[in-house]
């Protein structure tokens, strides 16, 4: 049996809800940071060609800002936090007070890329580790890394473990959105856990798994 | 029926063959590496977006060929000698391979983008095909789009702009 076929709808709502947790703990993190209100998206888990993957967010070369944080202990995996760079510049604008802050002008002002980056490790570091405290799994995160780039080009890092066993990947997506704004999508989180994490996963949170 | 050109798009661990007038595209090349194989003269070649340096990394059977650099450059020179090409006439450019996030740690798969630029080499000169220009390393992203008619690759990055090779 493929890697994929081992995954029935229980495996795929308990994966939904590791999301839930951790995206839900993270919504809250933004809103203390930005003092706004956030509202969170029911999440999806999806089960999806690499191909499909790459524009799970827009089109591939669509320009992003990605926070990506490699999850070590238990359950290894892949996060990333990614958000269009005008959202980023408004994030940026009101955590600075710097109005004049433009992701898309360079040379970036130093303060709003370290703001950015800060924002980037808050919310990571709040998804993981209710991730962490929900599944009783062992879950830290290294410091994040931050790049403004095509959306393929970084998802595809997050890809690497799972494309030496399968051609297919399993995402696990939450968006948030400003509550008083157009309610636009303003972040995707995204979470690819390792292959072998799935068992580890699947077994903490009692859901049965036949590996 | 259409004679409008068509862009012939490659998706990751994809390959596709084109012809002009039509040109071929794949976007979003972060580590991956984008390979194009072509005869001028015949004014006809081929694409592919490798994932991985080495069909051996596969961790279960029948693997895309398209994922590896060895495999996927095996097959897509396959495919273009089937086409009628001749080996001998054969050129190469690459673009892709970056570095996309910087991290302090020497974890092995921070270097995946070097890998699979050096296995693409190592596997296009095993076949004798001389590659004409690259675009490698770095820590952008790449969109490549390539006209078999002018056997130009144009390279796309979001910070850098773009450039032909």
């Amino acid at each position: 049996m493929s890697f994929i076929d081992k995954f029935t709808i229980s495996h795929l709502d308990a994966l939904k809800e590791a999301g839930n947790i951790g995206a839900g703990h993270a919504a809250t993190s933004l809103s203390h940071l930005l003092d706004r209100k956030i509202n969170m998206h029911v999440p999806s888990v999806k089960l999806a060609s690499f191909d499909e993957m790459m524009d799970i967010a827009g089109d591939s070369d669509r320009k992003v800002v990605a926070v990506f944080s490699r999850i070590h202990g238990e359950a290894p995996g892949n996060m990333f936090f990614v958000l269009p760079p005008e959202q980023a510049s408004r994030y940026i604008k009101i955590m600075t007070g710097n109005n004049d802050f433009q992701l898309d002008k360079p040379p970036l002002d130093e303060i709003g890329l370290s703001a950015l980056h800060e924002l980037g490790n808050i919310l990571s570091g709040s998804y993981i580790s209710s991730l962490a405290d929900f599944t009783n799994l062992d879950l830290y995160i290294t410091v994040p890394a931050l790049t403004i780039d095509m959306f393929g080009a970084v998802m595809s890092h997050g890809l690497l473990e799972i494309s030496q066993v399968s051609d297919y990947g399993i995402v696990i997506e939450t968006t948030v959105a400003e509550a008083s704004a157009t309610g636009q999508i303003t972040g995707h989180f995204f979470l690819l856990p390792d292959p072998e994490s799935y068992h580890r996963i699947f077994l903490a949170l009692g859901v049965e798994s036949d590996e | 029926m259409n004679d409008a050109p068509h862009i012939i798009k490659v998706g990751i661990a994809g390959m596709e063959t084109v012809q002009a007038p039509d040109i071929i595209r794949t976007s979003g090349l972060g580590s991956c590496v984008g390979v194009v194989v072509f005869d001028k003269s015949r004014k006809m070649g081929g694409m592919c977006h490798v994932m991985l340096p080495d069909s051996s990394m596969a961790k279960s059977g029948s693997p895309n060929k398209g994922k590896y650099a060895d495999s996927a450059i095996d097959e897509l020179i396959k495919m273009l000698l089937q086409a009628g090409l001749k080996k001998y006439t054969l050129k190469a450019k690459l673009a892709g391979g970056a570095q996309m996030f910087q991290f302090t740690s020497a974890d092995d798969k921070m270097r995946i983008g070097p890998r699979n630029i050096k296995a693409v080499k190592d596997r296009l000169s095993l076949h004798g095909i001389p590659v004409l220009g690259e675009d490698v390393g770095g820590n952008s992203g790449r969109t490549i789009e390539f006209d078999p008619d002018t056997a130009m690759l144009t390279i796309r990055s979001v910070n850098k702009g773009v450039a032909d090779i």
